[in-house]
């Protein structure tokens, strides 16, 4: 479909970053003037943009807008323009954002009120809105990345936001060093682009890819999918995800379940007509999603930290979707689905988990819940409104996305369709297992209540204020609804159809009912196992040390991080070690020595400066003794 | 009958400005009454200087093509006359410093009376008195009409009397120092003693070339060097000529006595020094090389290389030690010498010469920033008068940011870091050298160059991360001439390190010398 310059409302759709990022400006720069509104504001400028956001949507008619803003960089050949793309990929996840985005700052009034530093939490809301904004709605990879390193930064701010906890500092600093790893991946991919297309817009590369090496559409979408892997805690970048969790939970809600994480699916997905071009890379992203979604899976199934547990459900998640744009046309649509509809139940998870923590003196160690179902009812019904849908009960949102992604992997037919349905299943049943357990030591049971910490008070749970319950509210009627509405009501699919093209009618392997009374089968024996394990006995306070080698190797998130420390960490240390050792003893020594030498030999030539005008014109003469010499000597020579 | 040389008087008007002002201010000297002396010199000095910059710039701009005038005696060409405009600028430069009367609580960095004798009870009465030796005007204003004239001779007799017309009056006001007046004399006896001796060198010199061509004149020498080649005597010459004119650069070996003149000369006459006389040594090096003897480049070719290596290692390795920065910048100036001479070495006689741009544009950056770092140490004072051991400058970013940030700039730009003026030079005279193929040279320069760049940064160092001493110097508020001085060429270093383009191109097009 060919790209159209916008007019009317669609022209001031650059608002949709501005407002959020006046907000910022404002707040930082505005200082503590603006302690007493400045979460409003923060809060006012994300709900208008929004509204923006809504309205662009309803006059995007013909479905693929472009807005030229500047020029940004126009250096030789490279000519950067700042233009903003408007199609129906980037309008649902504009609305997502500022939707889910601005109900999380409403919550965040509630949450943060007691924090000195509420207007720079704001602050750095609006800025991770208006960088992810830039993200999705850029026309080339380079506006990408800046929006890119944008949310990255806001990220890294505010997982250290409560930076005087050593445990935030060192979780920001390592998830903006993984982070890094992959940032690294896509500035290459761009790189490479530009050395081969010479351009860097979607539409200039999309129209071109086709006519280069094989190869070196592999390499693109390979260095692509690693930085998408980064930011989105996939395989083998997925460590730093649930370390985020030390960030406040508004924070964990928002950029580490709904929106950020899912860059990576965004950007595989904006990148389709690449991908559709090198059937080793889609292999690849399929491999990776298929190894994350059961390692998230199985971690989650060990931890006992609320909000860690729910860390694992996002990385394993976002495996699924990362599946599905493996699968080529057929999944795009599908994981774009999967993930709004997770952007509402997850985002309502988080904010329920936010709203336990509240009840509970900041305690996360679901150990010490239990009975809470009573004491915050509402926080209750809407968390367990999240939990249904997430792990796919009949007819409510996940059911709906996470099966068309489960249909598509076994459409794809062969031994690898079975290899990936089966995994897809086995993870649905995890999934329901490592939920139902949470809920059950949480909201179940008896009360296990500790103080947080020796001296203070054992905590006496009350429900939330209503501006946080409210946003808790509205995201459960999404987890409730949006899945129907996506996929049966307004089918996603041809929403999206000028993006990833019409879809076509795919001949299934297995009857899709087959498919979703399987799947309702298994997950409805993970609820059971997990009734059995956890729920008909007593949740001992302290977790047992004597478990099963694999439970152990659960709880150590299947030894990730060692892996990490071992193969990347270590090296690298020694690696330091050995350059420091290098610097001290032989380029310092060299320094060190020729300094010595030249201090010494100036000292030395120095003594020839008696302050006597004697030994001066000896000097001279002997000096034009040589010069004369030397001349006779060239001309005699 | 002997018939008179033809005169454009046009041409001579920059020398007339100059030498006119210095004879009006002997006049002033001798009828005005003393109080209105200091006023009436100072106006009149920098109305020669002033008025000698704009006449050279106004004959830049109307003459048409190079051309001799004087007999012959005289060039007046594109290099000449660049360098006659820089050297009447900075020399405007250095009166403004030399009439500087608010940082010194004695009035003035000059003696009040030369003849009274150092440490007698009528010194010490005159230290803090209002009068000032004012003689020091008219005789810097002919010091520089004199560097004015060398730059332009073409003439080996004019020449050296251009030497000592600008020679004396330094000698002189090198004495003149109101503090510290033991030393100032010392230093002015050793300059004249070695300045005495480097002239006779010259004039043997000159002499020799003289039997051995049977001329004075540059363009007759070049003719009889084309034709016969060098014979013993002429060689010898060359030599001794050369010997006479390094010394006023201060080229080592022959630069012993700058450190200690540099040290003891009031500061504003060690900025002057510095800047002018360099432009004006540099001036006659390329017009002796270039056109006496540029049709016989491989005789001194291999000679003045040598020299340039001993001068740039010297000046660089001894600037490490110095705890003076007056003596430091002293050997700055001798290691600066050597990288003006790689540019001269980048010469080209068949026409384009980057190499006579490059030093062209060199000696300018220099001068300015030279000027600029000399006028901050006349700011920096203690009790006894200027604080120029490196241990007082500690701290000194704390007590005045504004001094030391600019004192920062013009050592940067010494050590030639980019954006900075120095850069911009040295990389103009490193590429003409190479561009000649003297990229050894170019190495040894690049590394006599991040030597020296220890001895500037451990200033810096030095005023922004030492703790400041106990009683320590404080920095004086300057008058309004200090203040114009700094102002220029603290803007001028930084411009011409951020935009060189508009000067090097004008250097470009000076770059000619009448043949």
């Amino acid at each position: 479909m060919d790209t159209v310059p916008a007019d009317g409302l669609l022209s001031a759709s650059w608002l949709l970053i501005a407002l959020p990022l006046a907000g910022a400006a404002v707040l930082l720069l505005g200082g503590r003037r603006t302690d007493r509104w400045g979460h409003l504001l923060g809060t006012a400028t994300v709900a208008a943009a929004f509204v923006v956001a809504l309205a662009c949507t309803l006059q995007l008619d013909e479905r693929q807008v472009a807005v030229d803003l500047f020029t940004f960089i126009d250096s030789g050949s490279l000519d950067v323009r700042a233009g903003l793309l408007f199609d129906p990929l980037s309008a649902v996840f504009a609305l997502l954002i500022t939707g889910v985005g601005a109900l999380i700052h409403v919550y965040s009034i509630g949450y943060m009120a007691h924090d000195p530093r509420r207007r720079r939490f704001f602050a750095y809301l609006n800025l991770f809105v208006a960088a992810m904004l830039l993200l999705v709605l850029g026309d080339n990879y380079v506006a990408l990345y800046v929006g890119w390193e944008g949310v990255g930064l806001a990220s890294y701010l505010l997982i250290a936001f409560w930076h005087e906890r050593p445990a935030a500092a060192t979780a920001a600093k390592k998830a903006f060093i993984m982070n890094r790893v992959g940032d690294v991946g896509l500035a290459l991919a761009i790189f490479v682009m530009f050395a081969q297309l010479g351009t860097v817009t979607y539409e200039g590369v999309f129209g071109s890819v086709g006519l280069l090496a094989g190869g070196t559409v592999t390499a693109i979408g390979l260095l692509l999918l690693l930085g998408a892997c980064g930011k989105s805690g996939q395989f083998p970048l997925q460590a730093w995800l649930p370390d985020a969790m030390e960030g406040p939970t508004p924070v964990s809600a928002l950029i580490h379940a709904a929106t950020m994480v899912t860059a990576g699916v965004y950007l595989i997905a904006r990148s389709a007509p690449i991908y559709d071009l090198t059937e080793t890379a889609r292999t690849v992203v399929l491999c990776v999603g298929a190894v994350t979604l059961m390692i998230g899976a199985i971690a989650g199934c060990a931890y006992d930290d609320i909000k860690k547990v729910l860390a694992y459900s996002t990385v394993s998640q976002i495996g699924y979707m990362f599946l599905a744009v493996g699968l080529g046309p057929v999944g795009y649509a599908a994981a774009i689905a999967h993930l709004l509809t997770h952007g509402f139940f997850k985002a309502g998870l988080f904010l329920g988990a936010g709203s336990v923590m509240h009840a509970m003196d900041d305690q996360v160690d679901m150990r010490r819940f239990g009975g809470l179902a009573k004491k915050l009812p509402v926080t209750f019904v809407t968390f367990g409104l999240g939990y249904l849908a997430l792990i796919g009960f009949p007819f409510l949102s996940g059911y709906w996305t996470k099966d068309a992604i489960i249909e598509a992997a076994l459409d794809r037919g062969g031994v690898s369709g079975w290899v990936l349905g089966g995994v897809a299943v086995l993870g649905a049943g995890l999934t329901a297992f490592y939920m139902t357990r949470l809920m059950l030591m949480t909201f179940f049971g008896k009360a296990r209540w500790a103080p947080s910490a020796p001296g203070r008070p054992t905590p006496h749970p009350h429900e939330s204020p209503s501006v946080m319950t409210a946003p808790m509210v509205l995201l459960s009627i999404g987890s409730v609804a949006a899945g129907f509405l996506l996929v049966q009501a307004f089918p996603l699919v041809e929403w999206l159809a000028p993006v990833f093209g019409e879809p076509e009618e795919a001949e299934h392997v297995v009857a899709p009912a087959l498919v979703g009374i399987a799947v309702t089968a298994v997950m409805a024996l993970g609820v059971l196992a997990a009734w059995l394990f956890v729920g008909r006995r007593e949740v001992p306070v302290v977790a047992p040390e004597r478990v099963s080698v694999v439970t152990r190797a659960a709880r150590k998130a299947l030894y990730a991080d060692a892996i990490n420390e071992s193969l990347f960490m270590r090296p690298g240390q020694w690696l330091t070690r050995a350059l420091v050792w290098v610097d001290n003893r032989g380029v310092d020594g060299a320094v060190n020595g020729m300094a010595a030498a030249l201090g010494g030999s100036s000292a030395r030539l120095g003594r020839a400066q008696t302050g006597f005008v004697r030994t001066y014109a000896l000097g001279m003469l002997g000096g034009a003794v040589l010069v004369a010499g030397a001349l006779l000597a060239v001309t005699a020579g | 009958m002997i018939e008179a040389p033809d005169l454009s008087l046009a041409a001579l008007t920059p020398l007339i400005s100059l030498f006119g002002a210095a004879c009006i201010g002997v006049l002033i000297e001798a009828f005005a009454p003393r109080e209105s002396r200091h006023p009436a010199q100072v106006a009149v000095a920098l109305v020669g200087t002033v008025g000698g910059l704009v006449s050279t710039l106004v004959l830049a701009g109307t003459r048409d093509g190079n051309d001799v005038t004087a007999g012959g005696a005289l060039a007046v060409d594109g290099a000449g006359l660049f360098l006659q405009a820089t050297i009447a600028g900075l020399g405007a430069l250095s009166i403004l410093l030399f009439a500087e009367r608010a940082l010194d609580p004695a009035r003035s960095s000059f003696v009040a009376a030369a003849a009274v004798p150092a440490g007698s009870p009528r010194d010490r009465e005159l230290l803090t008195a209002d009068r000032v030796q004012t003689e020091v005007y008219p005789l810097a204003t002919f010091a520089i009409g004199g560097m004015m004239l060398f730059v332009a001779a073409n003439d080996l007799l004019i020449m050296f009397v251009a030497l000592e017309v600008l020679s004396l009056p330094l000698y002189l006001i090198s004495g003149l120092a109101r503090r510290r007046r033991l030393l100032s004399q010392e230093a002015a006896v050793k300059y004249f003693l070695l300045g005495a001796f480097a002239s006779a060198f010259f004039l043997y010199g000159l002499a020799l070339v003289y039997g051995a061509t049977g001329s004075v004149r540059l363009s007759t020498i070049q003719e009889s060097v084309a034709t016969a080649g060098g014979d013993t005597l002429m060689v010898l010459g060359l030599a001794l000529l050369i010997v006479g004119l390094m010394f006023k650069a201060s080229v080592a070996p022959f630069h012993t006595w700058t450190p200690d003149v540099y040290q003891g000369a009031p500061t504003p006459v060690t900025a002057f020094m510095a800047a002018c006389t360099k432009v004006a040594a540099f001036g006659a090096i390329l017009r002796l090389l270039y056109v006496g003897f540029g049709t016989d480049e491989w005789t001194w070719r291999p000679l003045v290389y040598g020299i340039a290596i001993v001068s740039m290692v010297v000046g660089a390795v001894l600037g490490l030690t110095q705890t003076d920065l007056k003596r430091m910048l002293a050997y700055s100036s001798i290691a600066h010498a050597g990288f003006l001479l790689t540019g001269v070495l980048g010469f080209d006689a068949a026409g384009e010469s980057p190499g006579l741009s490059a030093t062209l544009f060199y000696l300018l950056v220099y001068g300015l920033t030279t000027l600029g770092a000399f006028a901050v140490l006349t700011m920096v004072r203690d009790g006894d008068g200027e604080a120029t051991h490196l241990s007082q400058w500690a701290g000194l970013a704390q007590r005045s940011p504004v001094v030391a940030a600019v004192m920062t700039l013009f050592l940067l730009a010494l050590a030639g870091i980019p954006l900075t003026s120095g850069f911009t030079g040295k990389f103009a005279v490193f590429r003409a050298a190479i561009d000649d193929g003297a990229w050894p040279l170019a190495v040894v320069a690049l590394l006599a160059s991040a030597v020296a760049a220890f001895f500037y940064l451990r200033v810096v160092v030095l005023m922004y991360f030492s703790e400041p001493v106990a009683g320590g110097p404080t920095v004086g508020v300057p008058g309004l001439p200090t203040t114009i001085v700094l102002a220029v060429t603290a803007a001028a270093t930084l411009v011409l390190g951020v935009v060189p383009g508009s000067v090097l191109d004008l250097a470009g097009q000076a770059a000619n010398l009448v043949g």
